[in-house]
């Protein structure tokens, strides 16, 4: 079943039907009109495996991935009730950055941008990482004080970011107002050159590609109905395909999580909130850097197609539904013509909503639960998309080896129990 | 968009309103150990149905509000005061998942 795979430095070498992508290949099949390969394989559902992943996100097609590539596990199923890369991961606006204001948050993130920056040759697939500069503005003291701490922070784990004046801020972005009389002035901003945006959808099919060419299972359209536990040990799932018996299951879902960990009476200290974002119709590129301001609760990117992409703070109220609001976009276009004035003819083309399943303390949590054998990777809020490749590698690693790797070590979920809460509100791009 | 009947003022939009949290997470601040404590501050039902909740009337009447609302659709059963009975009806009914 698995097929042939050597590693090097992470970088998976792949037989069989994996075609590799090349700027050759396109001018091959180009002047032959041959096919392209198959990206995914689909399988029957088999009755047992080593290691069952509950959703087909990036967390859960990245772990898939690195306990492949980097540990050799590859008797492993994804399973997705609806398809791959549907909820957070293909619902994100798509920032990628490390500026947060733990330490330990940071290392961690960091850990992820440099993933990001050679998963495009890790995965063979153009994931269209722009680091194109990443700017929270702060409009008053209290906000000013927060970025030079996190710059601070930031700057003893070695990350580029530093807190830059409103005439800097100007000089980077030319189209924000940075006039002094505005109701909401422009202080200052934390400057974050790594910082950028990504095609989240290249993201998840990467590592989906990839991952089913080093024998991974993806399964699409099959829900995990039960979890099944003998002795306070995971031996098998119920799923809408049938039943697998298994001894590792890690719950890698977002939004869904609390019914997830409902199944083996894991209580989470998770509350869903919908989290909504809007593009508008493209134009040419004017927007360099990603925006964020707290404040005023929006941040804003410009796609390499031109659109402008908005999110803003979570539903102030609890939900699984994924209907956008008008109060959404009234407020988005409010707080954004107060930093962009010159977009107020843009058209929204559509917006959408993603669920966040929100900690108390910010922080995700991951690794260990009280049912052996019963793994977590959620609560993620807003930082999901961000920490994809290095939760994948890091819950691979905690799957192959059995102990928690130190770079996630805080971020157990014991720490509600043991008051080891790590407070990572004063990273969230806007007030949640 | 959620419309919630307040019991003092009618219906109203919810962005009049603060969502208050769960009900039924009580701890007793004399005795309450720290493991209750912990679930009272951290752990939460967060289920896809069927929940009991409280709302603050904070642009309106400014008082508690106690309801039934489905997360899944966001349709809201009831509302009634806070500290008052649930309608009989729906109490025994069971969450959908």
């Amino acid at each position: 079943m698995a097929q042939t795979a050597t590693t090097t430095g992470g970088r998976a070498r792949t037989r069989g039907r994996a075609a590799r992508y090349s700027a050759f290949d396109i001018v091959r099949r180009g002047v032959t009109h041959s096919e392209w390969p198959r990206s995914f394989n689909e399988h029957e559902l088999r009755t047992t495996y080593d290691v069952v992943i509950v959703g087909a996100g990036v967390h859960g097609l990245a772990c898939a991935y690195y306990l492949a590539v980097n540990h050799g596990i590859t008797n492993v199923a994804v399973l997705e009730k609806s398809y791959m890369g549907g909820g957070g991961s293909g619902r994100n606006t798509a920032i990628i950055r490390s500026n947060y204001l733990t330490p330990e948050g940071v290392r961690f993130y960091d850990r992820s941008v440099k993933l990001y920056e050679k998963l495009s040759v890790d995965l063979n697939y153009n994931v269209m990482f722009s680091q194109r500069g990443h700017l929270t503005l702060a409009h008053n003291d209290a906000s000013l004080r927060t970025m030079n701490w996190r710059a601070e922070v930031n700057k003893l784990q070695g990350i580029d970011s530093s807190v830059i004046d409103a005439k800097e801020v100007g000089r980077i972005v030319p189209y924000l107002d940075v006039s002094a009389d505005t109701r909401y002035p422009i202080l200052g901003a934390l400057y974050h050159p790594p910082g950028g945006i990504i095609r989240h959808d290249a993201v998840n099919w990467g590592y989906a590609r990839a991952a089913t060419h080093l024998g991974v299972e993806i399964h699409q359209q099959t829900e995990v109905l039960g979890i099944e536990t003998a002795g306070g040990k995971v031996t098998g799932v119920r799923t809408s395909r049938g039943n697998i018996s298994t001894s590792m299951v890690i719950n890698c879902t977002a939004g869904w999580a609390s019914t997830i960990s409902d199944m083996v009476d894991v209580k989470m200290p998770l509350v869903t909130h919908p989290l909504q974002a809007a593009v508008t119709e493209p134009v040419k590129v004017f927007l360099s850097a990603v925006i964020v301001s707290g404040s005023l609760h929006v941040y804003v990117s410009q796609t390499d197609r031109g659109e402008l992409v908005f999110g803003a703070s979570v539903d102030p109220y609890p939900s699984y539904s994924m209907r956008g609001s008008l109060e959404f976009t009234e407020g988005l276009a409010a707080h954004i013509l107060e930093l962009i004035p010159s977009i107020s003819s843009l058209k929204l083309l559509r917006q959408w909503a993603g669920l966040c399943d929100m900690t108390p303390d910010y922080s995700p949590i991951m690794g260990v639960t009280p049912v052996e054998g019963f793994l977590v990777d959620v609560g993620w809020g807003t930082y999901g998309f961000k920490a994809g490749p290095v939760a994948g590698e890091q819950m691979a690693q905690l799957i192959a080896t059995g102990r928690t790797p130190d770079l996630i070590a805080a971020f157990d979920l014991a720490r509600f129990a043991d008051g080891r809460l790590v407070g990572e509100k004063g990273a969230a791009s806007v007030g949640h | 968009m959620l419309l919630i009947d307040c019991p003092y003022c009618g219906p109203r939009n919810s962005t009049e309103f603060r969502h208050a949290g769960e009900a039924g997470k009580s701890r007793d601040l004399a005795s309450a150990t720290p493991a209750q404590w912990r679930r009272y501050l951290y752990e939460y039902d967060n289920p896809l149905g069927w929940v009991r909740e409280s709302w603050f009337h904070s642009a309106g009447c400014r008082r508690y509000l106690s309801s039934e609302r489905h997360t899944g659709t966001n349709e809201v059963r009831w509302v009634v005061p806070f500290g008052t009975a649930a309608p009989s009806s729906t109490t025994d009914e069971e969450t959908s998942r």
